[in-house]
């Protein structure tokens, strides 16, 4: 692997930058894998490259069926935060954010982490109660979270109209500073060419079809587009595509697909410095490091998998936007997207264990997974590799929704980004 | 943006609909003797297909009714939407494959 630093940035530009090499193997599937991991996104590869470095484990493949990290990973806003309400979510947040301010180093890629802070704006006294309580709770927990006035959130955001007279005015806002964005492909590529140079084979457009099992139950490997493959273990990281995948071995989730869309506006010189969010009118936004407002829609109400959405969802988002920041009324949009949302009931997210040996799952990440990219794919490598949850994610199991133990953040944030 | 075709009024545009989940989910006759397995089937797991779906929908700014609908996940194009009650229509392939399109 070439390692990236300012010395081989300066020996490649002697070399008119001819030097650089592929930054991951280009491999046909083997016959055989100990274990297979479903979904080349961000929590895919992640999870193969923490089981190459943290359980020393090599003989691995990654199966994609598109592009790498075309999925949500590259379709997504890029907020990351840990300040959840109930201290399983916070935790095992918590836990990926950590992991996010150390990534950079850890795999030797830039993955853009700037923690510029998330601001999420109340405007309602209910907001307000919910709000403060969970800065409350976070602080427990020993997790950053801070109440600002409407004062102060105007002086740390002068974009935002704090005019008690427009229709939702703002009553104040938590701030957790720690929060911050990233760039979505880096982190992909990241984990892709580390793991990569460990030994994990990285497998392109390659549909798994069915998975195959013995007469006793277990998994013996998987069917795709480019033949049979064997494998002893199967990690599940389909995203959208999670109840089509664990279909295969007659599981049924508790999930439902949505689109969800985002969209983008012109890129202008920096006018947004930090990130804001608000539930009850329904609206995110930051600036990219290209200058572009990078917004977020709600999801569309019916199961889908066109990665479309209708129109109308983001216009009622700029609704919201142009009444916060109203100098915004006059951006050009440039772009918007779709992708494919699996949501529980809960919201709260699954990797875990399933009831067919050797089959695991981490799903249920809906609109909310980029920023536990490091996290669920740590925790998901440990409970392939240890056949148990860890700790952290030892709550996030099919069976809460059996046991009636829901994690509803749900009903604690109603938005989940 | 969805064009749906109400039973009761005819075809309108999406923003006068509310989306109702998967259709033909039976409550259960007997609550008292379903086992905790059961009502997590009932209440939480659901098809989620990638294909045609079975849901429901209000016309919710219109007449007010539920109302169910055949729609491929695919594509997002409609085979048809029926009235309450009705059980699943059965599909042809050539619906279907007009739906797939
Ligand atoms: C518009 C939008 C905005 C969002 N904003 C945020 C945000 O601000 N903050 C945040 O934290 N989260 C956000 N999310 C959610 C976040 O994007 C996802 O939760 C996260 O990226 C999921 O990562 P993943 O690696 O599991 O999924 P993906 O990147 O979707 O990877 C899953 C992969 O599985 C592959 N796959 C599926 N089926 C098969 C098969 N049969 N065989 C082989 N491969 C298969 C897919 O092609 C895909 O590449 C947003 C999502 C969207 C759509
Ligand atoms: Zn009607």
């Amino acid at each position: 692997m070439q390692k990236f630093s300012a010395f081989s940035l300066f020996r490649q530009a002697l070399g008119a930058h001819q030097g650089w090499k592929p930054q991951w193997r280009s491999v046909k599937p083997k016959a055989a894998y100990d274990i297979i991991i479903v979904g080349g996104g961000g929590h895919g590869l992640g999870a193969a490259y923490y089981l190459a470095k943290q359980h020393g484990l090599r003989n691995i493949a990654v199966v994609e069926r598109g592009w790498l990290a075309g999925g949500n990973t590259a379709r997504n806003t890029t907020i990351i935060r840990s300040n959840y309400l109930f201290d399983e979510s916070s935790s095992y947040y918590e836990h990926s954010l950590k992991l996010w301010e150390g990534l950079s180093q850890e795999l030797n890629y830039n993955v853009m982490f700037s923690q510029r802070g998330c601001l999420m704006i109340a405007h309602t006294v209910h907001d307000v109660q919910v709000f403060k309580r969970h800065v409350h709770a976070n602080r427990l927990n020993g997790i950053d979270n801070e109440w600002l006035t409407p004062q102060e959130v105007k002086e740390f955001c002068p974009p935002l109209n704090i005019s008690p007279n427009i229709r939702y005015p703002i009553l104040g806002g938590a701030l957790q500073r720690r929060a911050g964005t990233a760039r979505h492909d880096a982190v992909a590529w990241g984990f892709a060419r580390a793991a990569s140079d460990m030994g994990v084979d990285i497998i392109e457009n390659c549909e798994v079809t069915g998975i195959t099992r013995a007469p006793s139950g277990e998994v013996t490997g998987v069917e795709t587009t480019l033949g049979p493959i064997k494998a002893r273990k199967i990690g599940v990281s389909a995203a959208g595509h999670s109840s089509v995948v664990l279909g295969m071995a007659g599981i049924r989730l508790p999930l439902q697909s949505n689109p969800l869309q985002a969209l983008v506006s012109e890129p202008v010189k920096p006018a947004f410095p930090t990130i804001v969010m608000s539930n009850t009118i329904h609206a995110y936004i930051s600036q990219s490091d290209k200058g572009e407002m990078v917004i977020g829609a709600g999801t569309d109400s019916y199961v889908s998998y066109t990665q479309r959405g209708g129109l109308h969802i983001p216009a009622h988002t700029l609704e919201a936007i142009t009444e916060l920041c109203p100098m915004f009324r006059r951006l050009r949009m440039m772009r918007s997207w779709g992708g494919i949302t699996d949501n529980t009931p809960d919201r709260s997210p699954i990797t875990a264990k399933t009831s067919v040996p050797g089959l695991y799952v981490n799903c249920g990440w809906g609109t909310g997974g980029f920023k536990a990219t490091p996290g669920a794919a740590n925790l998901f490598a440990w409970t392939i590799a240890k056949d148990e949850p860890h700790p952290i994610n030892a709550p996030f199991t099919i069976e809460r929704f059996r046991d009636g133990t829901l994690i509803d953040e749900a009903a604690a944030a109603a938005v989940a980004h | 943006m969805l064009l749906i075709k109400c039973p009761y009024c005819g075809e309108r545009a999406e923003v006068e609909f509310a989306n109702g989940g998967e259709a033909h989910i039976a409550r259960p006759a007997d609550p008292m003797t379903l086992s905790d397995e059961e009502w997590a089937q009932y209440l939480y797991m659901r098809d989620n297909p990638k294909g045609l779906i079975a849901e429901r929908w209000r016309h919710a700014h219109g007449c007010g009714r539920f109302f169910n609908a055949l729609r491929d996940t695919r594509t997002d194009r409609f085979v048809m939407t029926y009235e309450m009650g009705q059980p699943r229509p059965d599909v042809t392939p050539e619906q279907a494959a007009e739906a797939a399109r």
